[in-house]
């Protein structure tokens, strides 16, 4: 690959408080291949949630990577992230996007496989080596390596990455602040969002991230918010972005919307209120008072290098982004919601997703436009070289809305994009 | 109860399509009834999945229709300033059930988006419950259940399908 040292993918310049990225990064093809090796073989990738696949059977078949691979929960109940092709020719085993089976059978030469993979039989076993079905070679093989936090499912295609909970680092706290908001657990709502933008991949991390666009390219949503919650002022409170290590990153603030966890708004009256009063209290006793404010009141975006957002805001959110070409990405985004949750607050929950979040909701196709532009706008690159963002660098503790976070990610990127030591670059965000 | 024809509900449903074409949407907004409800499953529920308990792409009542109303009106609906042009074919119109409390009718669209020179189809089946009003027709629901894989390469519904 092309990279000189005097033609940087970013730009830091402490004196100057200026951090920039250099927007060949968004279109150079030869990036987008260096960044398949470099980010997406190198990383914990979201697969998906435990809750998805509850008994012996379950399975869902999705593409990460551009792998195709298959979660399947075994006979005894262990989760099992096989790669979904068979050890005879190669044919996707299978076919179907989610189910339950106790088996897998290829349909090319009929290999039948169990959830666990192993190969259980084959058409014509005696003209096979009398020990075939016992070799390792003879099974689907799993994913290298395959790591589950509090039932959110990791794969990873180097075997020789640091364990899960290490490459969390700060990420795996906010987690954990998602996670603890329900002593039931938390499912997966059925219903995939499907989607995608014509962008650059990293333009959807940088926006999943960016706590300032949203009064610019959300102003029809808050003026939507002023016609729902009378009383509340529009405008996001004051909250902090943090960079949470190995390129991980999270804003928290407060904000006007309705909070299904423990925050109450006019409009939901007062069955609502009575329902909010009751969350709130389970929370301050399993947690405190202190924790279960947080949990309740403070808004979360919270970004996991590379490609995993989790959005604790006006719902909660699971949503993963493979690119398939510099200006191309495919997004799944879901619904997390607790197990013990009562139909009125599942039901705002829902709303309140979709009044804001995915592809038909009232903001998300403003981010997709503007990621568009963006990307068309970088048709300029070779004279318009940099993207700025700097906002809140000379900070001592940079607000939800500075740019810390996308730093935090570019620094990582850099890292592991060019991991010899070029000049001009300081490898810390600042 | 008055018969209706099927005449009649392909003229309704294409005074629609044509009301959304030419983005009239305020007049378009009048066609629904006070109750009325506008959605879209994602497409990897069945088609008769209900909003309250499945994620979809889009489950309005008839407040949040009217604000999806006034928002494609502004020019901060940046998705769609300036407006995308649109076509819209509707076919296969069916009267399933006629009765007092009024028709369910299912029609196939496919809706042409264009914008910034890129060109996007929608398509499925869309299903009507009608009411009728003092001899007009009134949509109560409208269901677009899309057939494609997900939303691509459409990419997002920034249009009222």
């Amino acid at each position: 690959m092309h990279h000189h040292s005097d033609d940087p993918a970013i730009l830091i310049d402490q004196g100057q408080k200026t951090f920039k990225v250099a927007r060949k990064n968004f279109t150079d093809p030869e990036i987008f291949r260096a960044e398949k090796d470099r980010i997406f073989e190198r990383c914990w990738l979201y697969l998906g949630h435990a809750s998805e696949l509850p008994k012996p059977g379950d399975f869902i078949s999705r593409t990460v990577a551009g792998r195709s691979i298959l979660l399947s929960r075994d006979s005894k109940g262990t989760l099992r992230a096989l790669l979904n092709t068979c050890p005879h020719r190669g044919a996707q085993v299978c076919r179907e996007r989610k189910g339950n089976a106790k088996s897998f059978q290829c349909f090319y030469h009929g290999w039948v496989f169990g959830a666990d993979g192993k190969l259980r039989s084959q058409p014509g076993e005696e003209s096979y080596a009398a020990d075939f079905k016992e070799r390792d070679s003879s099974n689907m093989q799993p994913v290298p390596r395959f790591e589950i936090y509090r039932d959110f499912c990791f794969v990873a295609f180097d075997k020789n990455i640091v364990p899960l909970v290490d490459y969390l680092a700060g990420a795996k706290e906010y987690l954990d602040i998602v996670c603890d908001q329900t002593d039931a657990g938390l499912s997966i709502i059925s219903g995939t969002q499907e989607y995608s933008i014509r962008a650059n991949w990293k333009l959807l991390t940088e926006n999943s991230i960016d706590g300032y666009h949203a009064l610019t390219t959300h102003a029809s949503y808050f003026d939507y918010l002023m016609n729902t919650t009378d009383g509340l002022s529009g405008g996001m409170g004051g909250g902090y972005g943090y960079d949470l290590g190995n390129g991980h990153a999270v804003l928290e603030y407060a904000a006007p919307w309705g909070r299904p966890v423990a925050q109450w708004i006019p409009a939901w009256g007062e069955e609502g209120k009575r329902e909010i009063e009751r969350l709130h209290q389970s929370l301050t006793e399993r947690h405190g008072r202190d924790r279960a404010d947080r949990i309740a009141l403070k808004n979360r975006n919270l970004f996991i290098f590379p490609n995993l957002v989790v959005n604790d805001i006006m719902a909660l959110t699971v949503r993963t982004y493979f690119p398939l070409a510099p200006d191309y990405m495919l997004i799944n985004a879901w619904a997390l919601g607790p197990n013990s949750e009562s139909a009125w607050a599942r039901k705002f929950r829902l709303n309140n997703f979709l009044e804001f979040l995915g592809p038909g909701g009232f903001a998300t196709p403003d981010d997709a436009e503007a990621l568009e532009h963006c990307q068309r706008g970088f048709n300029n690159a070779k004279e318009a070289q940099w993207n700025d963002i700097s906002k809140g660098m000379g900070k001592d503790r940079p607000s939800h809305n500075d740019e810390l976070q996308m730093r935090a990610f570019w620094t990582r990127w850099n890292a592991m994009m060019f991991p010899e030591p070029v000049p001009n670059l300081k490898g810390v965000a600042a | 109860m008055q018969t209706i024809e099927r005449s009649a509900v392909e003229d309704f449903l294409f005074h629609e399509a044509d009301l959304l074409d030419q983005w009239r949407l305020p007049e378009w907004l009048e066609l629904f009834t006070d109750d009325a409800t506008y959605e879209v499953p994602c497409t990897d529920l069945p088609p008769d999945a209900l909003s309250d308990v499945n994620l979809f792409y889009i489950a309005d009542d008839r407040f949040r229709l009217g604000e999806r109303v006034k928002r494609l009106m502004k020019r901060t609906a940046h998705a769609e300033f300036p407006h995308s042009k649109t076509s819209r074919l509707i076919g296969n119109v069916r009267i399933c059930e006629s009765g007092e409390d009024g028709l369910r009718v299912s029609a196939k669209f496919q809706t042409y988006r264009t914008k910034d020179g890129t060109t996007d189809v929608y398509f499925g089946t869309a299903n009507y419950r009608l009411r009728v009003n003092d001899g007009e027709l009134r949509i109560r629901d409208k269901r677009c259940v899309l057939a494609g894989d997900g939303l691509r390469p459409s990419g997002r519904i920034s249009i009222v399908l």
